[in-house]
């Protein structure tokens, strides 16, 4: 159920032209998948709508918010790393409080942004608890598999066998021996009315029309939104683009929506691309095309077959 | 008219939410403060209070919560324990940093291990440098005037600080004791309308909160919060005298108890203090020159007032309901021998530690420290730093 009018066609110039919530002057990476989360996500809000903007302490906190100059066109509060879910949900609170003692007048919308390690893995309970109760606000993974602000560790979201500095692959290691976590459908267990997982494909309709819904929807909606980080999976700053066209073609990383508990596939690959695919473009996953480490690529093509009809399934049994 | 009444400290902290009405209040339940959002999710059932309340999935999230709330704009209150307070520990630091007048009831229960319940100051204690004022309680009298005060400190444009307002676990926040609770109109009046200058949800300007700082920024900011903690003291006293002329009740930094001409003396946090005051009794009776000092602000510590106060005694005994484990004693001690050598009071002292987990404390523990006083100051016996007071050997 949306609260308020949805827009009713994307007109991707149109949603260009807005202004940018996220100025530019601030110190993320060229390159970065947060960064374009970020911006995007922001510009679904509906011009003049005002925001709280939550961060996680991460890569994007101490590049867009350093003292003493905000990138940040909105009001935004960053407390800590694991804590990004609870933060917002006070700040909703607040609102909430102070909206029924008529000392709030305009109408506030509830943002906050984590990476894979603030969301997936230290801040996980602070999120769960945030969604399980139903809080009037959207929380944003900008997933880039690793801790890449302390300098690319290995996390839940990280993918099997990537090369991480704790998880270096060598004589005796493939890289990160567990697949990763599942989070979006974790999140959907939280049997909250909006999930979204989405990447950048072409001109970002699928990212916009996600996240307008993610933030016009009323109560808890999480987005999980796979955003490279150059540094971190080592490809060359263009090549942001057809990664992810790579992660969504492969089925690596399927785009796909869970509305009121109906499971929603919103894109099949007319044919579904080997795994190599995604692997070749990346230095974190090098090490796999070494002839004695092809079998590893084998289990991660399983692994991602596997995965990608278990959400088929999902789909055809709960979807609409 | 006061109303006149018998209640717990923990009933007696959740009259005072009751007559505040605060805008939210995120609270995780840890025994024994777990009473207070009880207390006050029936007050909200039942229609007597409007607050926001937020159930959240763990202290940590309570005060991640109490700071979103709070930065927004929102009069903020939680309350915990122990192993609750151990766990916000991070983001305590962060209410402080941030400036956020939250006020947290900490109901005082000891750190585990062993897993204990009942009363220590070891994890207020913990939080002392974590730039909150503390205020401590000898009885639901004072649970109840210190929360009152609370938010007109907290909030005051010099401070701009979050407030811990603690008492005794159990000894104070079980116990039912006869207790002058005041009027709403009168208290409403008192603590006011929350009116903040810059907060998130402010319609006429957005605001950013938290941010990262380089080399260059943070030690200015943290000067700043130093010196909100320095002007916190006149706030104090000051709050103290309006509430003292609306209630009958007189506060400062702490209490002196027999000091006027007292040659032994004993310093202590808390409820241990009515035993303290039982025992100089006695000991005035039979002529012994005992005196008492409760302090009620720890933070910011008024180290020079204090030191004032011991500078005519010959031996004081400096009580701390927590072990710090430094070799030397507790903070208490630490803090207060610091401020005597600064202030050339040059009393003999010791530094006792008493009452760990609920360990109990008589009049009689209390007469027997003044009477070490004396043979300390008297027959120069030497006594080892630091002594336990009741433990089983």
């Amino acid at each position: 159920m949306f609260n308020i009018n949805m827009e009713a066609k994307f007109d991707f110039k149109q949603i260009q032209e807005r202004e940018e919530r996220l100025a530019p002057g601030h110190r993320m990476c060229a390159g970065c998948g947060g960064t374009i989360a970020v911006r995007n996500v922001l510009k679904a809000l509906h011009p003049g709508d005002r925001a709280v903007v939550g961060n996680a302490t991460g890569c994007l906190e101490v590049s867009t918010y350093m003292y003493p100059y905000t990138a940040y066109e909105d009001s935004y509060i960053h407390s800590a790393f694991e804590n990004a879910g609870a933060t917002l949900a006070g700040a909703e609170t607040a609102y909430k409080a102070l909206k029924k003692r008529g000392k709030i007048k305009e109408e506030y919308k509830f943002i906050t942004f984590g990476g894979d390690g603030g969301t997936y893995d230290i801040g996980l309970q602070s999120l769960s608890g945030a969604m399980e109760r139903g809080h009037d606000m959207v929380y944003v993974c900008y997933d880039n598999g690793a801790y890449m602000n302390t300098g690319t560790q290995r996390s839940s979201a990280t993918p099997s066998f990537a090369d991480t500095t704790t998880t270096p692959a060598g004589k005796e290691s493939a890289g990160k021996p567990q697949a990763r976590k599942d989070l979006a459908a974790i999140i959907a267990a939280h049997n909250i009315p909006y999930v979204g997982q989405t990447t950048f494909i072409g001109n970002m309709k699928d990212l916009y029309v996600k996240s307008e819904k993610a933030i016009y929807t009323q109560g808890a909606a999480f987005l999980n939104i796979l955003s490279p980080c150059p540094r971190g999976w080592r490809y060359d700053p263009p090549e942001l683009m057809d990664i992810c066209k790579s992660a969504v073609e492969t089925c690596y990383w399927p785009l796909f929506e869970v509305i009121d508990g109906k499971w929603i596939l919103n894109y099949e690959p007319k044919k579904k691309l080997p795994i190599e695919d995604f692997l070749k473009r990346q230095g974190r996953f090098k090490h796999l095309f070494k002839p004695e480490n092809q079998h590893y690529i084998g289990a991660f093509q399983e692994e991602v077959d596997r995965r990608w009809e278990e959400l088929r399934k999902r789909c055809e049994t709960y979807g609409e | 008219m006061a109303i006149r009444t018998s209640m717990s400290g923990n009933e007696a902290t959740a009259y005072a939410v009751r007559q505040i009405n605060p805008d939210v209040m995120p609270a995780f339940p840890i025994t024994p403060s777990t009473e207070i959002p009880q207390f006050v999710s029936n007050m909200i059932a039942n229609g007597e209070i409007d607050t926001e309340f937020i159930p959240v999935e763990s202290e940590h999230s309570s005060m991640s919560a109490a700071i979103g709330a709070s930065a927004a704009g929102a009069r903020t209150l939680t309350a915990t324990s122990s192993a609750g307070l151990a766990l916000m520990w991070e983001v305590v630091y962060v209410a402080a940093s941030s400036r956020l007048p939250i006020v947290m009831a900490v109901v005082n229960r000891g750190l585990t291990g062993p897993l204990n319940i009942n009363a220590e100051h070891s994890d207020s204690m913990g939080a002392r440098d974590s730039g909150w004022i503390q205020i401590y309680a000898e009885n639901n009298q004072e649970a109840y005037d210190n929360m009152l005060q609370a938010y007109r400190i907290a909030e005051h444009k010099d401070v701009h600080l979050p407030v811990m307002i603690c008492q005794d676990g159990f000894i104070t926040s079980h116990a039912v004791e006869n207790i002058s609770l005041l009027e709403d109109e009168p208290v409403k009046k008192f603590v006011g309308e929350y009116c903040p200058e810059h907060y998130l949800l402010n319609e006429k300007e957005v605001m950013a909160v938290g941010p990262y700082a380089v080399s260059n920024y943070c030690m200015e900011a943290k000067k700043a919060q130093a010196e909100a903690m320095i002007r916190s003291k006149k706030v104090i006293l000051e709050v103290a005298e309006e509430f003292a002329a609306m209630s009958g009740r007189s506060y400062g930094f702490f209490e002196a108890y027999r000091m006027e001409d007292a040659e032994y003396a004993a310093v202590a946090i808390g409820s241990v203090s009515g035993t303290a005051k039982d025992a100089v009794d006695r000991l005035r009776e039979k002529g012994v020159k005992a005196g008492f000092l409760k302090v009620r602000v720890f933070r910011p510590f008024p180290g020079e007032e204090l030191a004032k106060e011991l500078r005519g005694c010959k031996a004081v005994a400096i009580m701390d309901r927590c072990e710090s484990y430094s070799g030397q004693g507790g903070p208490l001690g630490a803090e207060l021998t610091a401020a005597m050598y600064r202030a050339k009071v040059t009393a003999e002292t010791v530094n006792i530690v008493y009452g760990l987990s609920g360990r109990d404390v008589r009049v009689e523990d209390m007469e027997k420290v003044y009477g070490d006083l004396r043979e300390m100051a008297e027959e120069g016996k030497t006594f080892k730093q630091y002594p336990y007071l009741g433990l089983r050997e």
